[in-house]
């Protein structure tokens, strides 16, 4: 069959071509963040340090698995994530090396990592969305657990597949307890709150008049008003300090089998300079971790944010294997 | 003609053995507590009767559409032919999306015409949008059937007194059976492997379960256990349809050679059949096409966007042919084995081959992870490995119509060049080759218009930095940057529908 042995023989001088073309990059990185996003920042610090970047975009999840899955034989140097319970597994299974000190000094308490094996990169809040057009402003509940009473029946949508949502269950599990974070569940789910897929879902559902309150994260509507200010969903937070308004990170850290540890090192203070920093809240509208950055106007000031969310240190975020557990025990997954 | 079917036969053992292992690894109480609770049930009847109905509504859509492309003197056969198949192209999320976002306060019906719907969801909304697109796999297998339907049968029928009905009873439909059968499967198998269309539709399926799984629990021990339940579905299936196909004759046994196929006049029908197929086009296509053009007014890309769309596009190709060209290969040793050697191992290949497109492909992915960096390090990867991928996970796609073809060419075509002294190979490609090219052709297109678009295996296991169309679509619309994502989207489809354009009048010349 020479006709179908040809385009085999040209497969494979080109794997051998293009493992080469890797090879000559110096720094790999897996990105749980979407490349539209990422890469003009990769570009900036190729370009101002004159080191390469070779990045393999994925779901955060599914790259932290490779990771795992690869063991020792792992070729990648930085892992970047946005969930801080998927930084918290690769560090429970002794995937992350330490970073040094000078990378996580002078962070704000929320965005700290006690273990140092991982740094945040900027902050996201929980948040509750809500359709201007249906809903009271004046009865604006004051906490997360006030949703599964009568009045929001039917109204309120959530996604519990969504690794948000779940750093925000394992939050009030720590806070509240396992019994009460259950009945809450229990008691959403017997007020027909609505599942969706994920946060985007959630914000268009609102639009679309299927349900009038999401639990969702704050960044996703502030897009959709950046293209359509006249898009018809708007958002707020609880009372201050309640658990529904958790800030969670976007992270990352360097591998343990790293062969560029100096490399990984300057990515991520790259990511952590004010100019790096001035873009995630400009173009992605998430929050600086470092001081003297300057948050998007779209956003709820920082000081409003540190005196909204409650006091919860992301290391306990890591321990979601209790938090599927008690999902899966009342049905949701 | 053995080698390449053996090889792909272990290709697909490798990741049944690493699900195994970590299945396996669990301590047993927590795989009891894991797997035998109500919910695990809810999930298997949930994803049975999705199946159930995909496949109703794809046989409703695409059955009397190949009749009338094949036997019916129908204006414009070609062109509907070639839109029929396009829908193969479109990622499925565009599909669902493009369904959701015809319904609700912002919706196209109600922003366009006044009119408020609904948005589509659960199990009717799960089922239009997987039928959509997956409608043309029954299509390809039916049509390919009833082109190598030889119209002497019919016209023996007829002589025996059988009329319209009868005849599509006893004579047309016993010999679409093996084509039916193969287009079921992969439509059967495909709608348990989905879940993007099923999350976004809202509706609670296995496949869904399992990427879970991996996404939320870092967890590759109860992946592996809902995976191996999954394939434990997949033999179920696998094992009916072969049952049911039995081993009947199917080929001519007369002398002399088949005649060109008995086309029916529609005369005053025709209107109407029109009007059928432009329903289902205008479903199919018309409806992602409207989604992907009004992400594009949205925000139209500029000349760098183009530039990284064709670069993209041929980082693509450059993986997605040759996985075409080695799957056709692989699928027409592995058919030709199932059909003409009475060996004991024949047929349990090409059985493999059916769970290879059964595995969920992010365990396949992570197979292929666990067992290339300790066996074939260098490979790990590289464009090879991804190719050897998607040839596992696709080999059933091709085989579907290779098989159906094979069954209706009869082993006497290849006995008697043998007799007159060629050599078994030469025999194959000199007899037997030439009557089911149109198929292995068509299979060849159905591989690489599937593999222009798959996701999870690519970006898993491409090389580090190589993003192809449809990971450069997802790292945009997962970070709901739809109209970024959408030239890309667009360069899928529109590459895959000229692709089929040329490949149909290929056909058409022969």
């Amino acid at each position: 069959m020479p006709l179908l042995r040809r385009p085999l023989a040209l497969a494979i001088a080109l794997a051998i071509a293009l493992t080469g073309l890797a090879a000559a990059q110096s720094l790999t990185v897996y990105a749980g963040r979407g490349e539209a996003l990422v890469q003009p920042l990769v570009d900036r610090f190729t370009a101002e340090t004159g080191i390469g970047v070779a990045v393999r975009y994925g779901g955060t999840a599914e790259l932290a698995v490779l990771i795992l899955e690869e063991g020792r034989a792992s070729p990648a140097d930085v892992f970047w994530g946005q969930d801080a319970g998927a930084l918290g597994a690769l560090s429970l299974a002794g995937r992350l090396r330490a970073l040094p000190d000078a990378l996580t000094a002078g962070l704000p308490g929320i965005y700290a990592s006690r273990g140092g094996l991982w740094v945040a990169t900027s902050g996201r809040a929980r948040v509750l969305a809500f359709s201007p057009e249906r809903v009271d402003p004046t009865a604006w509940p004051a906490s997360v657990f006030d949703l599964t009473a009568p009045a929001y029946r039917g109204r309120v949508g959530w996604a519990p597949t969504n690794g948000s949502f779940q750093a925000f269950v394992t939050a009030m599990r720590v806070v509240h307890g396992a019994p009460v974070t259950e009945s809450w569940l229990r008691g959403m789910i017997a007020n027909d709150v609505q599942a969706y897929r994920n946060n985007t879902s959630l914000v268009e559902a609102i639009a679309a008049g299927e349900i009038d309150y999401a639990l969702t994260n704050n960044y996703y509507l502030l897009r959709y008003l950046e293209n359509d200010p006249s898009f018809p969903v708007a958002q707020g937070f609880f009372a201050d300090g309640d658990i529904g308004n958790l800030v969670n990170v976007a992270g990352g850290g360097i591998v343990i089998t790293s062969r560029n540890v100096d490399a990984a090192e300057r990515f991520l203070a790259f990511l952590l300079s004010s100019e790096a920093q001035a873009y995630f809240t400009d173009a992605v509208f998430e929050y600086p971790v470092v001081a003297g950055v300057t948050p998007n106007a779209r956003l709820v000031g920082f000081d409003a944010l540190l005196a909204a969310s409650p006091d919860v240190d992301l290391d306990v975020l890591e321990d979601l294997d209790g938090t599927l557990e008690l999902l899966r025990e009342v049905g949701l997954l | 003609m053995l080698i390449p079917a053996s090889l792909a036969g272990i290709g697909t053992l490798v990741p049944l053995v690493y699900l195994a292992l970590r299945a396996f690894e669990a301590d047993p109480v927590t795989v009891q507590r894991l797997v035998w609770r109500p919910r695990t049930w809810t999930l298997l009847v949930n994803t049975v009767s999705l199946t159930g109905g995909v496949m109703a509504l794809t046989t409703l859509m695409a059955v009397p559409l190949a009749w009338l492309m094949v036997r019916s003197d129908l204006r414009w056969r070609r062109w509907i032919t070639i839109l029929a198949v396009v829908p193969l192209a479109i990622p499925g999320y565009v599909v669902a999306y493009a369904l959701i976002s015809l319904g609700g306060n912002q919706g196209f019906l109600t922003q366009v015409l006044g009119v408020a719907v609904p948005r589509p969801s659960g199990y009717w909304g799960a089922v239009a949008a997987l039928s959509l697109y997956t409608y043309p796999y029954l299509f390809l297998n039916v049509r390919a059937a009833l082109l190598g339907l030889d119209p002497s049968l019919e016209e023996s029928a007829r002589s025996l007194g059988y009329g319209g009905r009868a005849m599509f009873r006893s004579v047309i439909l016993p010999q679409l059976r093996p084509a039916l059968l193969a287009g079921w499967l992969v439509i059967a198998l495909y709608v348990l492997g989905d879940f993007g269309v099923v999350a976004l539709m809202r509706y609670e399926a296995f496949s869904y379960a399992i990427y879970l799984q991996y996404a939320s629990a870092f967890d590759r021990t109860y992946a592996a256990w809902l995976s191996l339940i999954l394939l434990a579905l997949t033999l179920g299936i696998v094992a009916t349809e072969g049952r049911l196909l039995g081993r009947r004759r199917y080929a001519r046994v007369g002398s002399g050679s088949q005649r060109a196929v008995l086309v029916t006049r529609l005369g005053a029908w025709a209107p109407l059949a029109h009007a059928y197929a432009a329903t289902v086009i205008l479903a199919a296509i018309g409806l992602p096409a409207l989604v992907l053009g009004y992400w594009m007014v949205q925000a139209p890309p500029d000349a760098a966007a183009w530039r990284s769309v064709t670069e993209a596009f041929v980082r693509t190709a450059s993986v997605a042919a040759p996985a075409a060209l080695a799957t056709a290969a692989a699928a027409m040793s592995v058919a030709y084995l199932a059909t003409r050697v009475q060996l004991p191992g024949s047929r349990l290949i090409e059985r493999l081959a059916y769970l290879g497109y059964a595995i969920p492909p992010v365990s396949l992915a992570l197979a292929l992870v666990f067992f290339s960096l300790r066996s074939v390090p260098w490979l790990y990867q590289t464009t090879f490995l991804l190719i050897g991928a998607y040839v596992i996970s696709f080999l059933a796609l091709a085989i579907g119509p290779i098989r159906s073809a094979l069954l209706q060419v009869p082993a006497r075509l290849e006995e008697a060049a043998r007799s007159l002294g060629r050599r078994p190979f030469t025999a194959f490609f000199q007899a037997t080759f030439p009557v089911i090219r149109r198929p292995v052709v068509a299979g060849t297109a159905l591989v690489l218009m599937v593999a222009m678009k798959e996701l999870p295996l690519t970006y898993l296991l491409a090389p580090t930095g190589f993003h192809t169309l449809a990971v450069r679509v997802f790292t945009r619309t997962s970070e709901a940057m739809l109209a970024e994502a959408a030239p890309f989207a667009l360069a899928i489809v529109l590459f895959s529908s000229l692709f089929v354009g040329l490949l149909i009048s290929y056909e058409g010349r022969r």
